[in-house]
């Protein structure tokens, strides 16, 4: 036989960690009330969640391609001193605990921030509590997730075919725009996609920054966590929901993982 | 162990029915208290029920008390669901009846403390706030706890008894939260128990609540069930209700059970 | 109508120093080693690669000037540049990339594409319009990258390598073709190659560069006739040495002294064909001047000859046919006698 057997110990710990992850996944949908699924989905307060998550989210990732496109193309293709701790810092939120994270929006731009307290007297705008704070705290934790992968994919693109392009007369933005940008065309959708799911499901930065008003600042996340306390059931069904979203981004994605077109 | 009658008539209720039934007298036992016991409390009980754990250790030398504070209806959620403690000291009834009804508890819950309602501002009062009524005020930023947290549920009461409407900009998970944004300078102001204003000290200014408007929270407590230290549970629950943990309580602004 | 450049720059572990000129009417073939530098002068005139010192003055308009400061940067050179892996942009279809550099250079979507069909039509490919580049093959990729390169009308057509990447029977075919739309192009031509085969085709003169320096320059016939360096020598399968002339001999640097016909004096290279050289077993008698001992070190078979590279005072090959070598029954290591006539020594100015 051609085929080689695989080691009994390998199984063994594979299934200990397939299982780690398929038992409370499993236990979700199991224990979920399908039956009063549509009720719970069509609650007013569920919708409004829904609604704002999706529209918060989104918004999260617009921002963050506006922004963290230009940010992977600077730590990708320009040198300059200092570099490695620009790159580190701006991707700090991505393993910075969530709840530090909204601490430290807070101290930048709450009402008695160092950009906050500015906008505060001079304008009189406050962004805690704002859906704007929302869409705040989403990006700040979620774009690392962008920058990252498409920094990747810059790095691992064939940059003679912007040469190649140069020599045909483009300028730096049509070669930028009609050339670069597709052939990192899938990691920055996989970045995109990532950065989406990863603000969907931002809960501590969001509280502590934005707060917990339904309609307002009460995404998903913080819904469920409130529901668990008087509607454990709901919660359960609001779970699942956010967990077949973050599931079938993540099939979706299987082929792009971080910039490997 | 002696007991102080509060002059207000929810406790008085209350004291008819826990009265003298449940785990008061600890006799002292042959073998000293030892283990350890998990004291799931409101997040309003954060700093007196520490204080009362370090007192509780010195007397028992063997004996370890962790705590997990946090919003009531967490906390009876998380019992619910299996999290493992010992002792649940909530900030209201509902939610103790809730756990009891469930069939959660071991014994009678016992009422150890009350507390009341006081309105939370900055250092200064540079709102201005002067009563519930202010709280409406254009430009006063007001948050409160969630209407299912203990406080969230009493602030509402006294604003409709003050004939107040006011929308708050956040719905925060327990009166903990409510009090650091007020610290922190993103909220003007909020309704908290006076027990958190003093522990806040100086980050803080409170302004009082008429009795008038006023609610009483009455806080019991009780040995869940499933416990694997009855004993201990039972004595430090004892040692809460005993006058050592009444003053001590005291100190801290709360009102006798 | 011209390219005059002067070109020097130093990378990695290139250093490069070269002047060339390319007139018009003359298809130019750079020629060298792999390492030489000839991809890096080719990108240099582009403006893909600064200049240290020197200049590129094409039609008299400076592209670049290190005195002055004077840089015009690559999407404002008026050079087409067809690349060694034909670079055709993977995203779009083949009209689109032929358009790429006309739309690049400001012209309309209608009339970009309209152009860029018959420049398709052109290089015989016109049904291939809306295919990727991925769908075509090798020969048919370069004709496309041919067309992108042309149909911006460059003034400079720069060509790197342009049949490296085909097979050997693709390569005959598509060299016919690229030799007759180099003959239709109206501006200046440059055709970097290692294949003297490829130069020998395509080019009216030869640049011939090793190690950024340039070694010799003519027409495919000078170059062929009179070889001026081991490199060339190589290419075209003479014999090379180097010496001093005096009075029919020509003296060594580390000593023997071949006869070699001719007036000649000062410093020369000697030419002689591997026919030229006989090889024996026994000291030979007769008429050659140039009798040495020696050792066959190297016996390779090439078609239906026999190259054999001999160790003595004079390092040559010889060649011979397989029935001569099995007559002088050697192998490896075998000791020979060899000769040549002074008559066979083609001797001319180093």
């Amino acid at each position: 036989m051609r085929r080689q057997s695989v080691p009994i110990v390998v199984i063994a710990l594979a299934t200990i960690g397939v299982a780690f992850f398929v038992l409370p996944l499993l236990g979700l949908v199991l224990r979920a009330p399908w039956g009063n699924a549509a009720r719970s989905l069509s609650e007013p307060e569920t919708l409004e969640a829904l609604k704002l998550s999706l529209v918060a989210s989104l918004s999260a990732t617009g921002i963050a391609l506006v922004l963290g496109v230009p940010m992977a193309w600077i730590y990708a293709r320009l040198e300059f001193p200092g570099r490695a701790v620009l790159r580190a810092l701006t991707t700090l939120p991505m393993v910075l605990p969530p709840v530090v994270g909204g601490i430290a929006l807070l101290l930048a731009f709450g009402r008695r921030g160092l950009l906050g307290s500015w906008l505060d007297t001079t304008f009189g705008i406050t962004l805690p509590f704002t859906t704007a704070g929302v869409i705040m705290a989403e990006t700040f934790v979620a774009m690392p997730f962008l920058i990252l992968t498409v920094e990747a994919g810059l790095r691992s693109m064939d940059r003679r075919y912007e040469e190649a392009a140069r020599t045909l007369g483009a300028s730096r933005w049509r070669v930028f725009a009609q050339v670069t940008l597709p052939l990192i065309g899938p990691s920055l959708f996989a970045g995109a996609v990532l950065c989406w799911a990863r603000a969907l499901g931002e809960f501590g930065a969001t509280i502590t920054f934005a707060g917990n008003f339904p309609g307002i600042t009460q995404t998903m996340p913080l819904a469920v966590y409130l529901l668990l306390e008087t509607n454990p059931e709901a919660s359960f069904v609001l779970s699942l929901v956010l967990l077949l979203i973050s599931l079938l981004v993540l099939i979706g994605l299987r082929h792009r993982w971080l910039g490997t077109a | 162990m002696h007991r102080r009658t509060s002059f207000v008539m929810v406790a008085a209720t209350f004291l008819a029915a826990c009265g003298s039934t449940g785990g008061t007298a600890a006799s002292p036992s042959a073998t000293p208290l030892s283990g350890t016991i998990s004291v799931f409390a409101a997040a309003s009980l954060t700093d007196s029920f520490k204080a009362l754990g370090t007192a509780f250790q010195a007397a028992h030398s063997g004996a370890t008390v962790q705590f997990n504070f946090a919003g009531t209806p967490t906390l009876v959620t998380q019992i619910e669901q299996g999290a493992q403690a010992d002792v649940l000291a909530s900030a209201d009834t509902t939610n103790m009846d809730k756990l009891k009804g469930d069939g959660f508890t071991v014994g009678t819950p016992q009422v150890f403390a009350h507390n009341q309602l006081q309105i939370v501002v900055a250092p200064g009062n540079p709102k201005g706030i002067t009563g519930l009524a202010d709280l409406a005020k254009p430009g006063v930023i007001y948050i409160s706890e969630a209407a299912t947290v203990p406080a969230g549920k009493y602030s509402l009461q006294a604003l409709a008894k003050a004939s107040v409407t006011v929308t708050p900009k956040s719905l925060e998970t327990d009166v903990k939260s409510v009090v650091s944004k007020i610290e922190l300078g993103e909220a003007d102001a909020g309704i908290v128990y006076t027990t958190d204003v003093k522990a806040a000290g100086s980050k803080v200014h409170g302004v009082a609540v008429p009795d008038a408007y006023n609610v009483v929270a009455t806080y019991p407590l009780v040995a869940v069930k499933g416990t694997k230290n009855a004993d201990l549970a039972n004595a430090f629950i004892a040692f809460v209700l005993s006058s050592a943990g009444q003053s001590t309580l005291e100190s801290f602004g709360f009102l006798h059970a | 109508m011209s390219l005059e450049a002067a070109i020097r720059l130093s990378l990695g572990v290139l250093d490069l120093d070269m002047e060339l000129t390319i007139g018009e009417g003359e298809v130019v073939a750079l020629l060298g080693p792999n390492g030489a530098g000839k991809t890096t002068l080719l990108r240099a005139m582009a403006g893909l690669v600064g200049l240290e010192a020197g200049h590129v003055r094409l039609d008299g308009q400076v592209l670049e000037d290190v005195a002055t400061g004077h840089y015009v940067p690559t999407e404002r050179r008026p050079v087409g540049v067809v690349f060694q892996d034909y670079l055709l942009f993977p995203h779009l279809s083949v009209v689109d990339n032929v358009a790429f550099g006309i739309r690049s250079r400001g012209a309309g979507r209608r009339a970009a594409r309209e152009k860029a069909v018959r420049w398709l039509d052109r290089v015989g490919l016109g049904s291939y319009a809306s295919a990727k580049p991925a769908e075509l093959s090798g020969g048919q990729r370069q004709r496309v990258a041919l067309a992108r390169a042309l149909a911006p009308d460059p003034r400079l057509l720069l060509l790197d390598e342009p049949l490296a990447a085909l097979d050997v029977t693709t390569r005959a075919e598509v060299r016919r073709d690229l030799k007759d739309h180099l003959a239709t192009f109206p501006g200046l031509r440059l055709v970097v190659t290692h294949d003297p085969l490829e130069a020998a085709t395509l080019a009216d003169r030869l640049v011939v560069m090793e190690n950024g320096r340039l070694v010799q320059t003519g027409t495919v016939a000078e170059v062929t006739a009179r070889p001026r360096s081991q490199y060339v020598a190589d290419l075209v399968g003479v014999n090379l040495l180097k010496g001093r002339a005096d009075h029919g001999f020509v003296r060594m640097p580390d000593g023997p002294v071949v006869a070699a016909a001719g007036a000649e004096s000062g410093e020369v290279f000697a030419v002689i064909h591997p026919r030229a050289v006989a090889v024996h077993r026994q000291r030979p008698e007769g008429s050659p001047r140039n009798v040495w001992p020696g050792r066959a070190s190297g016996i390779e078979l090439i078609g239906d000859r026999v190259r054999v590279r001999i160790d003595s005072e004079v390092r040559v090959v010889a060649e011979v046919t397989p029935a001569a070598l099995k007559e002088l029954d050697l192998d490896e290591g075998g000791e020979v006698w060899i000769s040549f006539k002074a008559t066979d020594v083609g001797v001319y100015p180093a």
